[in-house]
């Protein structure tokens, strides 16, 4: 049994929403049998280390490594990431996979109730639940921020999303330099000579043999896959294995798994569409590589629940259409993948690199994570904040103003009134 | 990392030596010389950088940096003092587990720097009330004995007092020059 690569017997409980796709993978986690939790961190922090450094994590682990927090530790133990998401346990998980009671907060922070005017009075269990704060990520509710970012109207309609560069500036030379003579299948394929040529990939001179050949050799590739598209696309091709479309194929993985297809997911999708394998392929046909096609329709050929099939109805999915219909500027629209594969700037030997981040859940759970890279970039952050607490809202794809709002924001600016006088 | 193995290996000799147990005290270093030295280090990294470092390019010098408590979300922000101090204790716990450091007060601005055991109540505490000494003790945290050492922390500038009495979070607005502001505290297991 041990041999065998169906390790399906071993399973002690169905694993959480974030890693139930690669439950079969188990060493990918389970590295060491008797490496206990120190080899279990490591699995964990092998894949989200560079998310919680992004995120400027409130609490890593070097915050409680001190010997005088030995009491707390006792309590809970917040070196470890398993303390609270413990993997396996469904009927315990709740919202972000945790599975410790939501007023975690309480056996550190009770002075802040006690002495905190604005405090007074609340709940533990809805410090993190309410909009207000993240255990890990407070990049867009830190109190300075709010106050510094408040009183802004709560659109900006003037907001061009920038252009991607980031193949363009990024891609090794010659990576897909192929110019072998491959005509004989070019003369049996027109109409994909057609598709090719209306394409970005033939703007920049990259023919069929830099994709249709192994490891740019003259031997054809018929099919070329998520490894061909990587060697142009790298931090894409990282950012879709990372994420809940590509993980499946993730480098990372103990063992190669098949690609993900909507029918073995847990979350809503069109029948059409239930047994697509998902590769880069899945939402960028070949051989257009038509982006503004994967921004919406690759997303809405698939994916089913409300919010995604109230997007073309919403001011967002107007804004799209409009754009696409040359009525409106270009960059003025905003796509599915405006908000959940947002076009990332981000400084890189002095260039100013666009990219597109492929982690879907760089920019889902918990929302708060979209406030800055994503909301921000048209509307306020008390706007921002309101809305992504408005269930209602995220259900018709923000046809609306919010009908919650969060206080945080006026709290900090009271006390920081209090405090200037 | 071995020479730190055997550094601890010669305190535990002498204090068993110290504790009396009737053995003869090994040569060592004594764990108040131990922990003197490390903050002496410590002491003098703290101050340079608040002197060379935040003083000089800071807004009061040639304003290339901002020292700011989000300075990670500032493009030019620079670390304040004190966190600089806990990103080296924070440093230092990534490579050895034979010393811990961190600097704390009576009247934090940051309530996780208040003193959480006894030893750093009455080690800060002592510090107040008798300017220019230090404190020793000793103490069982988990399954744990430590030596602890309690330093003072001194407003040596008015950058010091001003900072902290107008900042929104800290409990105490009339602090002066010259003033013990809080502790730096070492530990060292046993
Ligand atoms: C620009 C503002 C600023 C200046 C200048 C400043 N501090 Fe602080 N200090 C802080 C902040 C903010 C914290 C809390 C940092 C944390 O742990 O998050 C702090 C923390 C401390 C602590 C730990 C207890 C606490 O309040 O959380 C001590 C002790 C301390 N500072 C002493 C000093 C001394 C002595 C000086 C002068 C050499 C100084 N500080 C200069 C802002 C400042």
């Amino acid at each position: 049994m041990f041999a065998s690569n169906d390790k399906s017997d071993f399973l002690i409980g169905t694993a959480t929403h974030g890693h139930h796709q690669i439950e079969m993978a188990c060493e990918t986690c389970h590295t060491d049998a008797f490496g206990g939790q120190d080899a279990l961190q490591a699995a964990c922090l092998n894949c989200h280390a560079q998310e919680l450094e992004d995120a400027h994590d409130s609490h890593p682990k070097k915050k409680f490594t001190d010997p005088r927090n030995a009491d707390l530790l006792e309590i809970i133990d917040a070196r470890y990431c398993i303390s609270c998401h413990t993997e396996h346990q469904e009927e315990q998980t709740h919202a972000m996979g945790v599975t410790i009671p939501e007023d975690y907060c309480y056996h550190c922070h009770q002075e802040t109730l006690e002495q905190r005017e604005s405090h007074k009075g609340l709940a533990f269990d809805t410090c993190a639940s309410a909009g207000c704060h993240n255990f890990h990520d407070n990049r867009a509710l830190y109190e300075n921020f709010l106050v510094a970012n408040a009183n802004q109207p709560w659109l900006n309609q003037t907001r061009i999303s920038p252009a991607r560069n980031a193949a363009q500036l990024t891609a090794k030379k010659n990576s897909a330099g192929n110019h072998h003579d491959f005509s004989e299948y070019i003369s049996k394929h027109q109409d994909i000579k057609q598709d090719w040529l209306a394409s970005r990939h033939a703007e920049a001179g990259i023919n069929c043999g830099g994709c249709h050949s192994a490891n740019n050799s003259d031997q054809w590739l018929a099919k070329p896959g998520v490894s061909e598209c990587r060697n142009c696309h790298a931090n894409e091709t990282e950012g879709f294995m990372a994420g809940k479309h590509g993980m499946r194929l993730s480098d990372k993985l103990s063992q190669r798994l098949n690609p993900i297809t909507p029918a073995e997911s847990r979350l809503s999708f069109k029948e059409s569409s239930l047994h697509t394998q998902q590769g880069c392929n899945s939402c960028h046909s070949a051989h257009r590589f038509d982006t503004a096609s994967a921004a919406t329709e690759g997303c809405l050929s698939c994916h089913n629940d409300e919010h995604s099939l109230a997007f073309m109805d919403s001011p967002h999915g107007q804004l799209w259409q409009l754009e696409q219909a040359g009525e409106a500027e270009a960059g003025s629209g905003v796509s599915c993948a405006s908000c959940h594969m947002p076009r990332i700037e981000e400084k890189q030997n002095g260039l100013n690199i666009v990219r597109v981040e492929h982690n879907q859940n760089m920019n889902l759970r918990p929302n708060e994570k979209m406030i800055r890279p994503v909301c921000m970039q048209c509307h306020s952050l008390e706007f921002s904040i309101d809305a992504l607490a408005d269930n209602d809202l995220i259900r018709n794809n923000f046809n609306g103003k919010p009908a919650v709002h969060i206080e945080s924001m006026d709290w900090a600016l009271k006390r920081n009134r209090n405090h200037s006088n | 990392m071995k020479n730190k193995s055997l550094l601890s290996l010669t305190l535990a000799f002498s204090l068993v030596g110290l504790a009396g147990c009737g053995e003869k005290p090994a040569a060592g270093i004594a764990p108040e010389k131990y922990t003197d030295s490390l903050f002496a280090v410590m002491k003098a990294d703290r101050t340079n950088y608040t002197k060379l470092i935040v003083k000089r390019l800071g807004p009061k010098g040639a304003n290339v940096i901002k020292p700011d408590e989000h300075w990670k979300d500032i493009e030019n922000g620079a670390m304040l003092p004190a966190q600089m101090f806990r990103a080296g204790a924070e440093a230092v716990a990534d490579m050895t587990d034979d010393f811990t450091y961190s600097l704390q007060s009576l009247w934090p601005i940051n309530k996780q720097n208040a003193p959480k055991t006894p030893v750093e109540e009455a080690g800060l505490q002592y510090i107040v009330d008798n300017p220019g000494e230090n404190y020793y003790g000793e103490e069982k945290l988990g399954d744990v004995t430590y030596f602890t050492a309690v330093y003072p922390d001194v407003a040596v500038s008015d950058a010091c007092t001003s900072c902290h009495n107008d900042h929104k979070d800290t409990p105490k607005t009339d602090f002066k020059v010259g003033d013990v502001m809080g502790g730096v505290v070492i530990r060292v297991p046993l």
